[in-house]
Formats: C-alpha cells, sequence, structure tokens
C-alpha cells in the first residue's frame, strides 16, 4: 500500500513484475470468494508483456555472448532448453545469420518504458506470418505485437533463438502438449492429447508412454514430477453442474524437445532468476487466447523455432489452474 | 470495519430514495425529508429509512468456494403501488427486495390478545369488529424473490429493463435474461466463454439495458469494447448489432495497456441517444450511431499513468470505478483517488474536482475545488501527485435523476452533496 510520502517510481523490470505477477495469481487463490476472473486475466496480460520483453533482453544477451565466443559460449541459463553439447556447436551459425534488431542491444531496457522497445521488437512484422492467424476461433485481434512472435525465421523472431542454442534438433516429437502449473501443489503436469505422461524430452524425444486419464504417470528417473488427480479440473462447469474433472488436451503445438528441468516454484524466492526462468518454461504451453491458436499448427521445420514458438505463447498453462474451480 | 465499505450507491426513479450497498451484505435506504414548514433547511436532508441484511456469506461445498455476500449492484424496480421494490445482487444471487411501510396496526382481535397471547375461547363473550389505529412508522423489507443459480462466474451487473417486466444480470463470460415474477429459470442471451478456456481473452464487465427500448442492451469487456445486441435478431446474441472500439494509439503501449483499457463502467444517457464508458483513466462518452470512436473523452486522472508501475503492485489499478450521468445528461461525474471525486459538464467542457472528506464537507459549505499538482512548482492549495491517498478511493457515485443532489461513497462514509439553496 502506498503511504503517504513515498515516491512513486516506476522502476519495475521485466523480471519484478512477472514474480509480483505470478505472486498475484498465487494468492488469488486464497481470496475470499473464490478466484476473480477478470483480475487474473489481466494479470496474464501482464505477465505475458512482462515475459516477452524479458525473453528477449535474454536472447539479446545470448546474441552478445555468442558473438564474443564463437566457437561454442559458456551458456547462460536459459529460460528453456539445457543445452545439449552438440548444439552449441549449431547455434552460432542460426544466430549469425539473424539480423540483430537494434533495441535487443540495448541493456538499459530495464524499465518499464523498455517495455515499448520489447514491443516494437516483436511488432516487425514478420513475412511468413501464416493467414491461418486469423482462424483463430477466440476473437483476439491483437496486432502484429504478438503475430510476430509466432511466426517462423525471420527477422522478428529473435527470441526463438533464444532456443536455437539450446534445443535439440530434428526431433521428431509428439504434439498437443500442454504444461499444467498446478498452483494449489507447486507440481508440474504435462498433458498430451488428454493423456499425462513424463517429461517427454529427458528421455527419448519420441517419448509418449502416455497414461490414459487422470491416472499418475510412472516416475521417471531424475524428474521431479507428479499429479494428483483432482487438482486440475478444467472449467467445464455450465450452471448447476458440479466442477468438471479431467484434464483436456491442450492445444496442437510441437514443444521443444529439449525442456529444462521442471523444478517445482516456489514462492519463498520470487527473486530467483532461475526459478522464474523455469517457470516460464513451464509456462511455455499456450494461452493460446491471447495469441492466435494457429501459431502452433504453422508448418515449421522442427528445429528450435519451435520452441520459440511456443515460448512465446503465452500463459495457458495455469489459465487452467486459474479457472479450476 | 471493513464490512461497512460501501460497494454501491443507486437512486430510485423519483430520487426520493437513496440505497446503499456494503460488503456486509447490507442494505441501507435513506429517504429525503419532505418539505416541512418548521423546518425549511431540512428539506432535501437524507435520512436512513430502512437497514436489512440482504446477503449472507455463503459456501459451495461442490467447488469448495466461500461466496462473498458483497453486495454488487442495486437496482430500483419502477413505483408501481405504495411499496418499493429493488433488485440486489451479491456474486451469485439475485435478490428481489420489498420495502414497504407499516404505520397503521389492528387492534381489538377476538381470537388473541394485544400481545398476541391467544384468548381463551371459552372466555370470549361477544364479538368485536377489530379497528386500526395508528402505529410508529416502521419500515419493513422482505425479499419477494430469490433468482439463484445460474451464474458460474461472478457477477457483475443487472440492468431491470424499459418494460418492467424482466431484467438482466452479466457475469464474466455470460448474461442471463430474467422474468421478475419467474426464479426457477432464465434465458442466457450472451455467451462468451470459449470451448477452451485457454483462448480466454476478454470477460464482460457490464451490461445494461437501453432505457427505452427494450429489445437493445449493451455490455462492455475488459478489452475496451463496447456490443450493443438486439434480442429481436436472434435468441442467442453473441452476435452483436454494433461494435464500439476506439483503436489503440500504439505509442502509448506499455505493461499494463490492456489493463487500463479493461471498461469498469458503461452506463447509457438518460435519453438514450449516448452512453458512457469508464476505464482506468478515462470517461468516454460514445454516440450511438458512431462505431469506430466516442465523441467525448474526459482524462480523469492522466497523471496517474506514469505511475503504472506502483498502481500494479497495490493492485489499485484494478480498481473499479463507475460513473454516472445527471438527470439532463449536461453532466458527467466520476470517482477517483484520495477522495477526490470528478464532475464534467459536457457542454462548457469545463471539469471540476472536488474532495468528500470531513474536514472539507461541513454541513451548508460550500465545496472548495481540488487540483493535484502533476509536475513542477506545486501551488499552494495544490496537491502532489505522490501525496495522494490511493486508500481512499470513490469508485461508487450516484446523481439524482432530476435534481443536483449527487451521492458519493468513499469507501464506509457517504456523502450527500447538493446545490446551493437559495
Amino acid at each position: 500500500m502506498l503511504r503517504g510520502r513515498r515516491r512513486m517510481e516506476c522502476t519495475l523490470d521485466a523480471q519484478s513484475l512477472i514474480s509480483i505477477s505470478l505472486r498475484k495469481i498465487h494468492s488469488s487463490r486464497t481470496q475470499r470468494g473464490g478466484i476473480k476472473l477478470h483480475k487474473n486475466l489481466l494479470v496474464s496480460y501482464v505477465l505475458r508483456n512482462a515475459r516477452q520483453l524479458y525473453l528477449s533482453e535474454r536472447y539479446a544477451e545470448l546474441y552478445r555472448r555468442q558473438q564474443h565466443y564463437p566457437d561454442g559460449a559458456p551458456l547462460l541459463a536459459m529460460p528453456a532448453c539445457p543445452p545439449p553439447p552438440a548444439a552449441s556447436a549449431a547455434a552460432p551459425p542460426e544466430l549469425a545469420a539473424l539480423p540483430l534488431p537494434p533495441d535487443t542491444q540495448d541493456r538499459e531496457a530495464r524499465s518499464c518504458s523498455a517495455v515499448r522497445g520489447g514491443a516494437e521488437l516483436l511488432e516487425v512484422p514478420v513475412c511468413a506470418a501464416p493467414p491461418e492467424l486469423q482462424r483463430a476461433p477466440c476473437r483476439d485481434s491483437s496486432p502484429a505485437f504478438y503475430r510476430a512472435s509466432s511466426a517462423g525465421p525471420g527477422p522478428g523472431s529473435p527470441p526463438g533463438l533464444l532456443y536455437a542454442a539450446g534445443c535439440d534438433f530434428g526431433a521428431p516429437h509428439c504434439s498437443s502438449r500442454t504444461t499444467v502449473l498446478d498452483l494449489d501443489t507447486h507440481v508440474v503436469t504435462t498433458v498430451e492429447n488428454g493423456y499425462l505422461h513424463q517429461d517427454c524430452c529427458s528421455q527419448c524425444p519420441c517419448c509418449c508412454q502416455p497414461a490414459p486419464g487422470l491416472a499418475s504417470p510412472p516416475p521417471a528417473p531424475g524428474t521431479k514430477r507428479k499429479y494428483y488427480p483432482g487438482q486440475e479440473e478444467e472449467e467445464g462447469v455450465e450452471e448447476g453442474e458440479p466442477g468438471g474433472g479431467g484434464v483436456a488436451g491442450g492445444p496442437p503445438f510441437a514443444p521443444c524437445t529439449k525442456r529444462a528441468r521442471f523444478e517445482e516454484y516456489s514462492a519463498e524466492h520470487p527473486q530467483d532468476s532461475s526459478n522464474i526462468s523455469n517457470l516460464i518454461s513451464i509456462f511455455g504451453s499456450g494461452f493460446t487466447g491471447l495469441v492466435s491458436r494457429q501459431q502452433a499448427d504453422s508448418e515449421q521445420p522442427l528445429n528450435g523455432q519451435l520452441c520459440s514458438k511456443q515460448a512465446l505463447a503465452s500463459l495457458g498453462a495455469w489459465t487452467r489452474a486459474i479457472v479450476a474451480f | 470495519a471493513e464490512a461497512d465499505i460501501i460497494s454501491t450507491v443507486e437512486f430510485n426513479y423519483s430520487g426520493d430514495l437513496l440505497a446503499t450497498g456494503d460488503k456486509g451484505g447490507r442494505v441501507v435506504i435513506f429517504q429525503r425529508e419532505q418539505e416541512n414548514k418548521s423546518r425549511p433547511l431540512s428539506r432535501g436532508e437524507y435520512n436512513v429509512y430502512s437497514t436489512f441484511q440482504s446477503h449472507e456469506p455463503e459456501f459451495d461445498y461442490l467447488k469448495s468456494l466461500e461466496i462473498e455476500e458483497k453486495i454488487n449492484k442495486i437496482r430500483w424496480l419502477p413505483q408501481q403501488n405504495a411499496a418499493h421494490f429493488l433488485l440486489s445482487t451479491n456474486d451469485k444471487t439475485i435478490k428481489l427486495w420489498k420495502i414497504s411501510e407499516r404505520d397503521k396496526r389492528a387492534e381489538g382481535y377476538n381470537l388473541k390478545d394485544e400481545d398476541g397471547r391467544l384468548r381463551d375461547p371459552f372466555r370470549i363473550t361477544a364479538l368485536r369488529v377489530p379497528i386500526l389505529k395508528p402505529m410508529d412508522l416502521m419500515v419493513e423489507a422482505s425479499p419477494r424473490r430469490i433468482f439463484a443459480n445460474a451464474h458460474t462466474y461472478h457477477i457483475n451487473s443487472i440492468s431491470v429493463n424499459s418494460d418492467h417486466e424482466t431484467y438482466l444480470s452479466a457475469d464474466d463470460l455470460r448474461i442471463n435474461l430474467w422474468h421478475l415474477e419467474i426464479t426457477d429459470r432464465s434465458f442466457n442471451i450472451v455467451d462468451i466463454k470459449p470451448a477452451n478456456m485457454e483462448e480466454l481473452t476478454e470477460v464482460i464487465t457490464a451490461a445494461e439495458f437501453h432505457p427505452h427500448h427494450c429489445n437493445v442492451f449493451v455490455y462492455s469487456s475488459s478489452k475496451g469494447t463496447i456490443r450493443l445486441c438486439d434480442m429481436r435478431s436472434s435468441a442467442l446474441c453473441d452476435r452483436h448489432s454494433k461494435f464500439f472500439e476506439e483503436p489503440e494509439d500504439p505509442s502509448s503501449r506499455s505493461f499494463f495497456s490492456e489493463i487500463i483499457s479493461s471498461i469498469s463502467d458503461v452506463k447509457f444517457s438518460h435519453s438514450g441517444r449516448y452512453m458512457m464508458t469508464r476505464d482506468y483513466l478515462s470517461v468516454k462518452v460514445w454516440d450511438l450511431n458512431m462505431e469506430n470512436r466516442p465523441v467525448e473523452t474526459y482524462q480523469v486522472h492522466e497523471y496517474l499513468r506514469s505511475k503504472l508501475c506502483s498502481l500494479y503492485e497495490n493492485d489499485c489499478i484494478f480498481d473499479k470505478f463507475e460513473c454516472c450521468w445527471n438527470g439532463s445528461d449536461s453532466a458527467i461525474m466520476t470517482g477517483s483517488y484520495n477522495n477526490f471525486f470528478r464532475m464534467f459538464d459536457r457542454n462548457t467542457r469545463r471539469d471540476i474536482t472536488l474532495e468528500a472528506s470531513r474536514e472539507s464537507s461541513k454541513p451548508r459549505a460550500i465545496l472548495k475545488p481540488r487540483k493535484v499538482c502533476t509536475g513542477g512548482k506545486r501551488k499552494k492549495d495544490e496537491i502532489s501527485v505522490d501525496s495522494l491517498d490511493f486508500n481512499k478511493k470513490i469508485l461508487h457515485t450516484a446523481w439524482h435523476p432530476m435534481e443536483n443532489i449527487i451521492a458519493v461513497a468513499a469507501t464506509n462514509n457517504l456523502y450527500i452533496f447538493q446545490d446551493k439553496i437559495n
């Protein structure tokens, strides 16, 4: 609460905004009267805006490092994919091919006003924006602010190459994956086509040992994932109906083949940047209503750009958590 | 106390009654004093007329959700007989209340005593006719209808139709049409819930029936758009007849663009020709015949635009301000922070900022205009932006339908101001 003479200064950077927003969403779960859909929707917009700036800043950092170490950089804590050993060599040529928008070079872009820089970055119209972007059933009329982020290779999607450095290439992958963070238990689940399965990426990219319905998946070595049936509930409640159970499959898009280890979201360390980075990758699955749904469907070669689309897709996973009542 | 925070204010059609609802689920109705020769100055004063508990906290066991008893909206029905009727709603349930006066009491019953005890029939030797005797005025409120179980999401608006038979209720994703006599069913007339909730991009924030055309209503969205719907065109009004949206100014884009463009209130003018919308920083007047931009825009507190970060941190950016017209549609009013409220004269384009506080509101005192210093040297009597108290917010205001009397709710206090009496 603001008091008295405290000066109101707008000095939040994207990272703080993300953590503040996540805290708001988390605390809204315990507020009287249930989850306020309107407020959480607005918070998710801020979260998405902040994340896009955050990711573009990370990309800029990565690019600078790659420029500095053309033969393989010591890797940053990448927001999504831990780098496979082979990928780093493949990454620089990809990155070098990209013309870097001038905005991302500005490391001072740390204040609120910098979001304009980030926004302009993403507003660059991209050649490959598919016309299917218009087809989305949602009434989203978002301008290029969002569409550019979803397009494939090209100057408008440098954040995509954020993941190019870290992602495995060319692996066929299961589609229709959605990753969901349960805000109650702080546990991450991946849902695919209505099935639960383990962390695909930590094993064979072709993965899929789907367990139908809500059964708990067998724990995979090295993964910390649990699912509590009943915690996640799709908001399919019509008037008077009891809360719908089951988890619907997410929108179809091909996620990154290599994912960061999913750590449990810790509300006690909101300033921990690696936690926030991981959280961003967790939320890489789509709040596809905010971005055109078609970004996931557009045909792209399986490479890092897929990760980009997913990462830049907004925060659909916990919309479900938000509306889980 | 938090339960005393006023959450809605509404004059009735004649302006003689003023209803307030609070967070504790109570409704307090004020009545205007009639002219009285012995107390000429008391004309125009509003005194408490009736108080009752409209809603209680409830618990939805199925969803493990507590349902707040806070009164979100009150709407009066046009008066048809001696009693008064109003609709009050919390997040889930709408109730129709009848407020009636009792100033006579029957005395001389045969079967019971004056204190109500039954008389022994064998003791009754003669019959008498009960007579009506005057008594102290008693105002009773009784719930006549309860409209429940029709909303999955939180109800934000109710609006009585000009046909005086139906009304609508709106939550985040749906709008339902009710008949005032029928409580066990309602018709869903707008449903914007997407098949996949992950595709949700906007919610309904307010809805209102047109004041004269009983088939027309509007609803506003969190994206800053307004849709006008005609119930004659189809049963489900998912497709609008008119779509009002002002293109966003790309140069003012920020992290919080979506939040500040969300419309918190929409009100038709009394004439029915215009409507007014309130978003976080401005009030806009729209001509129903022009969809692509408002005809008038008034900045309420533009100096907050550079403070949006802090207002986001302390949640003030989510405050939902209401707005209202005066009886002749020549002026509009809305609230702000620091217990300030703003009035805009549409004809002269003049605006004024006033404060609702005890210090500045001695009875009969004239309100002094206030000014917020937006930069540079602060003049005497000006208030700097940094010393505004953001806990003192005026979200709810109401204007008498015919006279220049306004009701302003400042947290848990109600202020009633009127034009100088000559």
